[in-house]
């Protein structure tokens, strides 16, 4: 599984940091940062959360 | 608690997310979802954005995946309309036949509000669904010489930016003194007004229309303002508020007041919730009964709804969320979290309101009740969680993120 965000639609309002932050992070200069690109097979649940509770369709799972 | 089956009505957001939430929570009977539009869930923010604006179509905004449906195992049914709702004998009337139900979760959302005098006058759009936004779209794409939005209220403002990146001319007719001065207060109702006007809108304010007049044909071709003004138009957008689709439950049984009245915990009667722009809830944390017109809620509101079918009365939990909004307009993301009500404290925590770039935070009794911000979206949220901890007006201004 793979994580893909498109950097152009991305806010960085940090809704998926909320349900991830191992995985997303937005740091005090107001971009996001991809920690892990590929979360475990066993975490996809949680990765169509944050898929789901982004409000700019920014973040994609490539399988 | 075990149900043979669970209806829902409403095809969109919080509809296919509670559907969604039913399966999570391991729910492996018949799931019904009944929607009378003839497509596939869809979001609907990117309607007056992306979609109207021409850079996206249809197929990027769709909730689920056609592959993911199928995974849901869903008893979905398009194009078909609830009509009425009894809830002692649980029949569901729809457009295909009665049925009876166990669950049954509403999630019918709302409509556009028309302007009395302009039904059927061609060139006249409101802009809730797929279909009225790539009917606008067509309109825009003609070229239209001047676009009339009545109403600056959030998908207004959002059409008339969008129609002003298309390079197409705009006037907007506001009936307040600012744009949006009930939601966020004058001060920064002015600064949406200051916005408008610097992309070249010629906004109105403190007017409404008088009558809006058809040509020979039957299309709109000016629109008369309550201090006598005419404005010529062959396009006008009507984005004048919602009401809540709950003609259907007429004489349910439940109650329905600007809304499907719920408890705290999203249940509207016996086996029946509620959730999305339909639903009318008290919300414990602020003390007050709310309908919520946003993307979030629809989402989370669905989810607990949906939960709440499945939950015996002694573990239902109350549905109490700080809710939250945003709206893209030009080049600014405005972003509201909580409840503000004009004679709050404000406290500007970050930029300038000059800047049209800042966070401000709302105080009420010493709490912290809101915060809004434009282009200030990390810092929303941020605030967001304070509020939700309950945390004092003080402490946040003092926090500093
Ligand atoms: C153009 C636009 C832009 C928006 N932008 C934003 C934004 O930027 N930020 C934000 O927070 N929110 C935004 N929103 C609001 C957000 O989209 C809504 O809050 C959300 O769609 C509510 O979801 P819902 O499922 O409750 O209702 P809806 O999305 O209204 O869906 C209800 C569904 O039920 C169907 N239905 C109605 N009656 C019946 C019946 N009797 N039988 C069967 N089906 C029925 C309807 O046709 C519809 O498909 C926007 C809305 C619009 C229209
Ligand atoms: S939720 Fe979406 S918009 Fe927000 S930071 Fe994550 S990817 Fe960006």
């Amino acid at each position: 599984m793979k994580i893909v965000v498109d950097f152009d639609l991305c806010e960085s309002n940090a809704i998926c940091m909320q349900i991830a932050p191992d995985v997303f992070e937005v740091r005090d200069d107001d971009f996001l940062y991809i920690l892990n690109e590929n979360p475990d097979e066993s975490d996809r649940g949680r990765m169509e959360e944050c898929v789901q509770r982004c409000p700019k369709q920014a973040i994609s799972i490539e399988d | 608690m075990n149900r043979k089956s669970i209806h829902v009505v409403g095809a969109s957001l919080a509809g296919i997310r509670a559907a969604e939430a039913l399966r999570r929570r391991g729910f492996s009977n018949r799931i019904v979802l009944i929607g009378d539009e003839p497509h596939l869930p869809y979001d609907r923010p990117p309607l007056s954005k992306q979609v109207l604006a021409g850079s996206w179509d249809a197929d990027r905004i769709q909730l689920t995946k056609p592959e993911k449906l199928e995974d849901l195992d869903l008893d979905l049914r398009l194009g078909v309309r609830a009509t009425g709702f009894d809830l002692d004998s649980r029949t569901l009337a729809t457009s295909n036949g009665d049925e009876v139900v166990d669950g049954l979760l509403i999630a019918t959302g709302a409509r556009c509000r028309t302007l009395p005098g302009t039904e059927g006058m061609g060139g006249v759009h409101v802009l809730r669904d797929l279909d009225q936004a790539m009917a606008l779209r067509a309109a825009l794409d003609a070229e239209p010489e001047r676009v009339v939005v009545v109403g600056a209220g959030f998908i207004g403002a959002e059409v008339a930016a969008t129609c002003r990146e298309r390079s197409v001319e705009v006037t907007m007719v506001e009936a307040l003194n600012t744009p949006l001065a009930r939601v966020l207060g004058d001060q920064v109702g002015e600064i949406c007004a200051e916005i408008h006007r610097q992309h070249g809108v010629d906004l109105r304010t403190n007017v409404g229309v008088a009558r809006v007049e058809a040509d020979s044909e039957g299309r709109v071709a000016n629109v008369v303002l309550t201090d006598g003004a005419e404005v010529a138009a062959d396009v006008v957008v009507v984005g004048i508020g919602v009401v809540p689709n709950t003609e259907w439950l007429e004489g349910s049984g439940l109650t329905i007041d600007n809304g499907v009245l719920c408890d705290g915990t999203m249940l509207a009667g016996p086996g029946v919730t509620a959730a999305g722009d339909v639903a009318r809830w008290p919300n414990h944390r602020f003390d007050e009964v709310m309908r919520v017109e946003h993307w979030d809620n629809a989402i989370e509101q669905g989810v607990h709804a949906a939960e709440r079918l499945l939950t015996d009365e002694v573990d239902a939990r109350p549905f109490t969320p700080v809710p939250w909004f945003w709206s893209d307009q030009y080049d600014r993301k405005i972003q509201l979290a909580g409840r503000i009500r004009p004679d709050d404290d404000v406290e500007v925590v970050t930029g300038t309101l000059e800047a049209h770039r800042f966070a401000a935070l709302y105080g009420r009794k010493g709490k912290l009740v809101g915060v809004l911000g434009f282009n200030r979206p990390r810092h929303v949220m941020q605030y967001k969680t304070m509020i939700e901890d309950g945390i004092s007006f003080a402490d946040a201004i003092a926090a500093g993120v």
